[in-house]
């Protein structure tokens, strides 16, 4: 397993907000986890990350009990986060918040080409002398995975990627899922169930803090108990 | 490379002001210089990476004083002295960051300052050895750096023009440098930096001293160029003044502090010609400049003409 949680639990004053998650995701998976919103998708992936600390729980990448390591030392493994509410370096290009993101890794010509190879994949290479803050909200999201994929990262956690997309766009973003896919595994949260079917290979569903659910796409969206907390209420459910 | 050549063009400008200058002014612009250099190291830490201290007079002072108790009691040469005092500044601003980069925003000023206002009364309190407000007097015998009398006015200018344009280069290199660029970036969104994988303390930790190595280098050179030591640049006065300089000239741009500290010494110096109030006329101007140019005067000039501007 290339992640795995056991028993990982957030509680925000009174409120159980994650309850005892299990996960276990494998090498080259592409994982989807959904619920509703206030299900703690972000708070999981926030315990993943180290961004949040657990109130109780493991957390364990490529065998590692990483529990207690700070937020920087898990990017470091080869971790990378994109934010749900969209966080890029306002106030500095396009290229420069890129080039933060992959300098770590790569200096001088080698960093350039990587920067310039995310931007064209993610389609912001005529935008890339821009100021991150000047970019439409869309965009700012796509700034937010070119800044996720060009880390190369192990495990890449795609908090609600494809929020304030157009379909187009949507579209792109599903064939650049799938072509990083083959180095890269995903935990991808999303609202999107078209997206998530086309996508995921397994699907975790979170309800109210707990799993509700865990299996491929065709049984999740035969699963009663996920018809009812959540793939019934939305016409989003329609898609798959 | 433009950069570069822009920067040296100023050094260039103030070597040439070196032959050319009245005697007055030649004097101030070395007090400029050596004050700018400090402002310099302010800046690195409060324009590139967005933490406002209240307490760098602490730096200053303790570069100051490392270097003066050095010559009075240790009987150093100025070089060596030159050295004791910027490691002074160097642990005392690692000791100081250690504990007051555990908090943020306001808090973090609070605690500059107090630690500063602690310095200031450590100063005072071992009157015997510090000589406190009084302060003391290098002589010229113990100012002569490698066969340079450092009391003679061209000497002087030389070596405040040598500290300012090391500090200069230093800082342009440092601030394009890929370990700059996460100062500006942590000073942009410090917790996207962390999720980028950088060990945000450590950045920080780094920052504050080698804004406060470079803030104690211009203080030991202060009081070795001008031959005096004293508690007043341990007050809280000289923990402010850095910070006006660079709103002035432009936080987080290289050329910024120089400008700030050049404008301000002039304003204060004619101010002082016309009332006594002449900190008020320093008010004002702060104001008229957050009004009409809130970047400051190199900040309105990256924004305008040249957004690259260091
Ligand atoms: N910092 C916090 N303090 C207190 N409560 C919080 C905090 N963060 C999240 N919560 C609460 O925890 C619960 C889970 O929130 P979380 O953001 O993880 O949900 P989510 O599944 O990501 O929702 P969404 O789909 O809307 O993004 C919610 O009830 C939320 O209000
Ligand atoms: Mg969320």
């Amino acid at each position: 397993m290339l992640l795995s949680t056991r028993g990982l639990s957030k509680t925000f004053a009174g409120l159980h907000a994650v309850e005892a998650v299990d996960l276990n995701i494998p090498e080259g998976e592409i994982r989807a986890l959904i619920g509703p919103n206030g299900a703690g998708k972000t708070t999981l992936v926030g315990m993943i990350s180290g961004r949040i600390a657990p109130s109780s729980g493991r957390v364990f990448f490529d065998g590692e009990d990483i529990t207690r390591l700070p937020a920087h030392r898990r990017i470091r493994l080869g971790m990378a986060y994109t934010f749900q509410i969209t966080s890029v370096f306002a106030g500095l290009s396009v290229a420069e918040n890129v080039s933060l993101a992959a300098r770590r890794r790569l200096r001088g010509k080698a960093l350039q080409a990587e920067v310039d190879a995310a931007l064209t994949r993610v389609g912001l290479q005529d935008r890339r002398t821009q100021d991150a803050r000047d970019l439409a909200y869309g965009h700012q999201r796509l700034l937010e995975i070119a800044m996720g994929i060009v880390q190369r990262p192990r495990l890449l956690i795609l908090d609600e990627p494809t929020q304030g997309l157009a379909e187009g766009e949507i579209a792109e973003f599903v064939n650049l899922v799938r072509d990083v896919s083959d180095r890269t595994t995903i935990l991808l949260i999303e609202h999107n169930m078209r997206v998530v079917m086309d996508l995921a290979q397994r699907i975790t569903v979170l309800s109210a803090g707990a799993v509700l659910a865990e299996g491929t796409p065709a049984e999740i969206h035969a699963n009663a108990d996920v018809q009812a907390a959540y793939l019934g209420r939305g016409s989003d459910a329609e898609a798959g | 490379m433009r950069a570069y050549a822009i920067h040296a063009g100023l050094l260039a400008i103030l070597l040439a002001l070196h032959f050319t200058l009245p005697a007055y002014h030649h004097g101030n612009l070395a007090r400029v210089m050596v004050l700018a250099s400090y402002a310099m190291g302010y800046n690195l830490l409060f324009g590139y990476t967005g933490l406002l201290s209240l307490g760098h007079a602490l730096f200053f002072a303790a570069g100051m004083y490392g270097m003066g108790l050095g010559i009075q009691h240790l009987g150093l040469s100025p070089a060596p002295a030159l050295l004791l005092g910027l490691a002074s500044g160097a642990v005392v601003s690692g000791l100081l960051a250690a504990l007051a980069l555990r908090t943020s925003g306001v808090a973090f000023m609070i605690v500059t300052l107090m630690f500063a206002q602690a310095g200031y009364l450590t100063v005072l309190y071992f009157g015997e050895v510090t000589r406190g407000d009084e302060g003391f007097v290098i002589q010229q015998a113990q100012r002569v750096l490698w066969g340079v009398d450092l009391s003679a006015e061209g000497n002087r200018y030389i070596a405040a023009l040598l500290l300012f344009g090391t500090c200069l280069m230093v800082s342009l290199w440092l601030v394009r440098s890929a370990f700059g660029r996460v100062l500006v970036a942590i000073r942009e969104n410090e917790d996207r930096v962390r999720m980028l994988g950088y060990d945000v303390f450590a950045h920080k930790l780094a920052a504050m001293m080698i804004s406060g190595g470079m803030a104690a280098l211009a203080g030991a050179a202060y009081g070795l160029l001008f031959g005096y030591v004293g508690a007043t640049f341990a007050s809280v006065q000289y923990s402010i003044f850095p910070l006006l300089w660079v709103l002035l000239g432009g936080a987080g741009t290289v050329l910024g502090p120089f400008i700030g500290t050049l404008f301000m010494f002039y304003l204060i110096d004619l101010g002082s010609d016309l009332t006594t109030a002449y900190m008020l006329i320093a008010g004002v101007a702060l104001v008229l400049l957050t009004l009409f140019a809130p970047q400051g005067v190199m900040g309105e000039v990256r924004r305008r003409f040249w957004r690259e501007l260091p």
